[in-house]
């Protein structure tokens, strides 16, 4: 069973059960930024730390960094991205997933909010 | 101008209950607090103004009359424009000049008939308005205009809008100006803007700005367009961005804004020099100019953002984009910057540095995309 876990910064990380977890940003984040026109991913096999700058994702207006939620190595991204960056804007939980992730032992993951933790920090946004 | 100043310390134009309630992102801009974008969002009003028309409120700016017999020749030296020679009720684009050659702030500039109409940047207009009171206050009135709004409505279908509440504006073309009634209401309208669309920008009234605005967003054609929209409009229009594309460092030449400078004011006119670093700009149109102000595409999907430095085919930095992103109808990245006069030729292949990464980058010619002014 896959449990959806959230940060801070508003990415997302869906723990699959088999020791990977597949990221992307919330929706919050993609109405927050807006119409988003490129996408940095990160490289195949490239170690990520939690909270660490692991790609960019850029809007009409700026740049901004996506951080890992967990710490791991990538071993999937969403190639789509770099042609569509839109779809993120479309389906940030779905087909505008970022990147996956084979998790470190240690991958931070338990620090992260559930989904009523999140919608409740959402919420103290505004 | 004057309006509201609420407890953040930034000013309000008469429209923000307006911006608000049209759901507007407030941010703070030149001491205002403005839309950066209404909730369709950047590129689609981006688009929409390159479609249809597009309502702007730039009340932030500033407005100024000049009034006084010797005003036209007063102003003449401050800028190296071909003030006396406008003819009435028509505008020209302007530069305020440095006694280094460098630009002070860029202007519109409106023969109105018995004044001349100004408008300023808002980061600049209490310095502008003090430089001109200070250096030619003597030789004509200027009176600061904190009574009226500013709208600009944009795009290939502001002609029938305004002909529609403003039939008077029927047979303006591009840089007309005219005193006339917008939706019954006593205006100052210009035919211009800062798009690279057909347009008009109307001075209102500031207590009757918001019945102004209601009309022009009661039209089918119209929508609301921020800030953000405004800057990615421009940008592709290749207009330069004050304190950004051009400053105080960059004289007229530097910024590839001679055309800003008519003929009987450059060196040999009968109205040559008489401006702020005249002798500066001389020089640099006699001698030419280490670097000057080019159009940039980049050729990855990449954006390249104000900042990034521009390299050579051997990796020496040779340059820096002063304005960048992403335009909208461009569909993809475009920028402008600085670049040594050898390499601003068009087509010339430059690198542009994003997060430690080369971009390629090719000069280009502005407009990005094809100015549609009305001219009749």
């Amino acid at each position: 069973m896959s449990v959806m876990k959230f940060t801070k910064d508003h990415e997302w990380v869906r723990l699959e059960g088999d020791g990977t977890g597949t990221v992307g940003i919330t929706d919050y984040a993609q109405e927050q930024l807006g119409e988003l026109v490129y996408v940095e991913l990160p490289e195949i096999d490239a170690e990520v730390e939690q909270g660490v700058e692991a790609g960019v994702i850029e809007s009409v207006k700026a740049a901004g960094d996506l951080k890992s939620p967990v710490t791991g190595s990538v071993v999937e991204v969403n190639e789509a991205l770099a042609d569509e960056p839109g779809k993120i804007n479309e389906d940030p939980l779905g087909e505008g997933w970022v990147f996956k992730v084979k998790l470190a032992e240690v991958s931070g993951a338990d620090d992260l909010m559930d989904q009523a933790e999140y919608d409740e920090y959402v919420e103290e946004q505004g | 101008m004057g309006n509201d100043t609420v407890d953040s310390g930034l000013s309000r134009t008469v429209l923000y209950d307006l911006h608000v309630e049209l759901g507007g992102k407030m941010v703070p801009f030149a001491g205002y607090e403005m839309p950066v974008q209404y909730p369709q969002g950047i590129m689609k009003e981006h688009l929409h103004t390159r479609e249809q028309a597009g309502l702007f409120d730039v009340s932030h700016m500033g407005q100024v009359k000049l009034m006084g017999e010797g005003r036209a020749a007063a102003l003449e030296t401050l800028v190296p424009v071909d003030v006396i020679g406008l003819g009435a009720n028509r505008q020209r684009y302007g530069l305020f000049t440095n006694d280094a050659g460098g630009i002070r702030d860029d202007l519109m500039i409106t023969n109105a008939g018995d004044h001349l109409f100004v408008v300023v940047n808002a980061a600049c207009k209490e310095q502008d308005i003090a430089h001109m009171r200070e250096s030619i206050g003597d030789r004509c009135e200027v009176q600061a205009l904190d009574d009226r709004a500013l709208l600009a409505i944009q795009g290939p279908a502001a002609g029938a809008v305004m002909a529609r509440i403003a039939p008077d504006t029927r047979n303006m073309v591009f840089m007309d100006a005219a005193s006339v009634e917008v939706a019954g209401i006593p205006c100052f309208v210009a035919r211009s803007g800062y798009t690279g669309e057909d347009g008009f920008e109307i001075s209102v009234p500031e207590d009757r700005a918001a019945e102004l605005a209601h009309t022009l967003l009661h039209q089918p054609e119209v929508k609301p367009i921020g800030l953000g929209a405004r800057d990615s409009l421009r940008l592709e229009a290749g207009l330069c961005l004050y304190g950004h594309d051009i400053d105080t460092d960059t004289s007229p030449v530097e910024g590839s804004l001679l055309w800003a400078m008519q003929k009987v004011r450059r060196p040999g006119g009968e109205r040559a020099g008489g401006f702020p670093g005249a002798d500066v700009v001389a020089r640099h149109l006699a001698e030419g100019v280490a670097r000057k102000r080019v159009g940039l595409l980049p050729q990855t999907r990449v954006p390249v953002r104000e900042g990034a430095e521009l390299v050579d085919g051997e990796g020496t930095t040779v340059g820096r984009v002063t304005s960048g992103g992403f335009g909208p109808t461009i569909g993809g990245p475009v920028a402008m910057g600085y670049v040594p006069s050898e390499l601003a030729a068009v087509g010339t292949e430059l690198q542009a540095m994003v997060r430690g990464k080369p971009q390629p980058a090719v000069v280009a010619k502005t407009p990005f995309v094809p100015q549609r002014y009305y001219r009749g």
